[in-house]
């Protein structure tokens, strides 16, 4: 029994890692007023992009570095067309999301089911991994995990405690006053939707190349959808998403651990999704001036218009 | 020196829209042709494949009629969606769900009720599923505030998961030698056919109907222009006292309801039997997206473009047996050609000037 529930709050954490990447991402480009629905596609770029690079090089470092710029790249476009030519964000992140669905189903096509030999070996932290069941579910897991936590620690101070983060939040609140005080608005959106880019991207990294060890068509299986609705649970608060990210981790564990029950796995997979929706109703029922939401959250900004 | 001066553009002729359209569409397949060319398909080859596939022969064309039947459904019920600025991306999901309700008419009801009961009713259940589910994402909006993109993805995930639970389990058919899968339906559930294709009339007629009716509702009735100015104005709306609890329910029982026809066309038209979500719907919902977009959110448009992007579809399966490319290479032409036309309407709402003044 007690393996059992160790067993599965470390698995809780690697299916965590992915979503608290992307919500990280997500909440970064929200936070400048750029509403991004990319992160699907993006994250299966990362993915099959991480694959191809590591099984070609034998060098799993150099497949995140990949994809990270591959998942970058791919998102000027967006920021391209919802901050230069200020496009509606919902279908401008939608074709992103296709484009992305298609082009790495079209790169992936010749990997499908090949066994990736070298894969992200875990890092065990010595003296940590230790202690007593904490050790094994915290700090005996790949690296995506510790880089995951970090990255969300960075963020959330970037965001809280530097000026940067300042001009950041304040370009999601209010662009038209920001830009009177001399901060590139246009540069800072640009800036925070690549920085979304790489981390959905990192995030597909993580499932290709160590969570799954191989590629097939649709493996995100709305894993980016689940991180944007993360991105509302945790209030736009990377800290906040730390804890959003591995809840959800185990709503995605728990459908194995209920079937051998005899429960329909069908039924079962519907769990995240299901589990989606009941966290934003949740959260509906806050006060919403308390739901920290960026004002100008996915509406167009003008240079110098009124 | 050049200088761009970018200045808002009041005065839209439908021939400009035309022209923007047109112009975004061929610089999409430009950049297509640029994603053959770095795949190593000779790209004017590919293309040539795509549109001789699907219109270049009587059999293409009928295919893309076929093809063409849920998009116009779909994409005229989203653009009335989408001009309330409600974004119905569970289209799919909505399908399915049509598919499941029209699916269950025909198994349990189908062997005592003649062919001019059996399909009208097939037609209202798969109606009120594909309503019913898009009846959930409305009151999640309205109500608790939840957004409609996310709740209505999650729908399409719920809903795919719901079906291979039926036909895995309670609907697994006896004939199916243990793959999943319904039963054939009884032939008094089939829909017939145009001789010599498989376009499915009834619903063939419905789609070219709806699509009419719904322009109509758009720019004719009281409820268009709410949902319009719901879409435009709301706050303009909400001093005037629309309800949009209603205005939206209403709205989504009609989206959602087009899509669950859709479901029915190709259950009952195409498959005949109830399969996997995938088998049922090529991603039909989504497509539908680029069709509503393309027609510039005019339900009447869409028999335009629900017929150039169903040969897409048809083209695309072409070049896939040709050229042996993958299933996917539809999604990159649809990405890119939505993403074109956005770039596009900026031309169009935006005036820009070139000016070259000389040193």
């Amino acid at each position: 029994m007690e393996d059992m529930i160790v067993s599965t709050l470390e698995r809780a954490m690697v299916a965590g890692t992915p979503l608290l990447l992307a919500t990280t991402g997500e909440v970064v480009c929200e936070r400048s007023g750029i509403l991004n629905l990319g992160v699907e596609g993006v994250m299966a770029m990362g993915a099959v992009v991480a694959f191809i690079v590591t099984m070609t090089t034998g060098n799993p470092w150099l497949g995140v570095l990949c994809a990270v710029g591959v998942g970058m790249a791919i998102s000027i476009l967006h920021a391209f067309t919802a901050i230069s030519l200020q496009a509606n964000q919902v279908v401008s992140g939608l074709a992103l999301t296709m484009l992305g669905l298609g082009i790495s189903g079209m790169m992936g096509k010749p990997y499908v089911g090949k066994p990736l030999l070298v894969k992200m070996e875990d890092l065990t932290l010595p003296f940590l991994s230790d202690i007593p069941y904490l050790g094994k579910i915290l700090f005996a897991q790949s690296p995506f995990f510790y880089l995951a936590i970090l990255l969300a620690l960075a963020a959330w101070f970037l965001l809280e405690k530097t000026r940067l983060g300042i001009q950041i939040r304040s370009t999601g609140e209010n662009p038209k006053a920001t830009e009177t005080q001399g901060i590139p608005v246009a540069r800072i959106k640009y800036l925070c939707v690549l920085i979304g880019g790489g981390f959905s991207a990192l995030a597909g990294a993580h499932l290709s190349i160590s969570y799954s060890k191989s590629w097939i068509e649709g493996m995100t299986a709305g894993r980016g959808w689940i991180a944007i609705a993360l991105t509302i649970f945790a209030l736009w608060n990377p800290g906040r998403a730390i804890g959003a990210a591995f809840l959800f981790g185990f709503v995605f564990v728990v459908q194995y651990l209920l079937q051998p029950l005899g429960i329909s796995p069908n039924f079962l997979s519907m769990l995240p999704y299901v589990a989606t929706l009941i966290i934003l109703l949740f959260i509906s029922f806050k006060d919403p001036r308390r739901l920290n939401a960026p004002a100008m959250l996915g509406e167009p900004y003008k240079r110098g218009e009124r | 020196m050049i200088q761009f001066s970018v200045t808002d553009r009041y005065d839209i002729s439908a021939g400009r829209s035309f022209m923007t359209n047109l112009l975004s569409l061929v610089a999409g397949l430009f950049m297509i042709g640029l994603v053959f060319l770095f795949l190593g398909v000779n790209p004017f080859y590919a293309l040539f494949k795509i549109f001789s596939g699907s219109f270049g022969s009587f059999y293409g064309f009928k295919e893309t009629l076929t093809k063409a039947i849920p998009l116009i459904l779909i994409g005229s019920g989203l653009t009335l969606a989408f001009r309330a600025k409600f974004w119905n991306i569970g289209a799919e999901g909505q399908l399915l769900m049509g598919a499941i309700f029209a699916s269950w008419t025909s198994l349990f009801l189908g062997d005592h009720l003649p062919s001019y009961i059996m399909v009208p009713l097939m037609f209202l259940a798969g109606f009120t599923g594909g309503a019913l589910w898009g009846i959930i994402p409305a009151i999640l909006k309205i109500r608790f505030s939840i957004n409609e993109v996310i709740s209505t993805l999650m729908l399409n995930y719920i809903c795919a998961d719901f079906l291979t639970m039926l036909i895995v389990g309670p609907w697994k058919g006896s004939t199916r030698f243990g793959f999943p899968g319904t039963d054939n339906f009884p032939d008094s559930a089939i829909l017939g056919l145009i001789p010599g294709s498989r376009i499915h009339y009834a619903t063939f007629i419905l789609s070219i109907l709806c699509a009419v009716i719904l322009c109509i509702v758009i720019y004719k009735t009281r409820f268009g222009y709410e949902a319009r100015v719901v879409g435009e104005n709301p706050d303009a709306g909400r001093y005037a006292g629309i309800d949009f609890l209603k205005t939206t329910l209403i709205l989504m029982i009609i989206s959602g309801g087009l899509a669950g026809l859709a479901g029915v066309g190709e259950v009952a038209g195409i498959h005949h039997y109830l399969g996997y979500p995938a088998a049922v719907s090529s991603g039909y919902g989504f497509t539908a997206i680029i069709v509503a977009w393309l027609a510039k959110l005019n339900p009447l448009l869409t028999l335009v473009s629900g017929i150039f992007f169903a040969g897409i579809l048809v083209g695309g399966d072409a070049v896939q047996i040709s050229l042996g490319l993958p299933a996917a290479t539809v999604g990159i032409v649809n990405g890119i050609l939505l993403i074109c036309l956005i770039m596009g309407d900026y031309f169009l709402k935006n005036k820009i000037t070139l000016t070259i003044a000389k040193p």
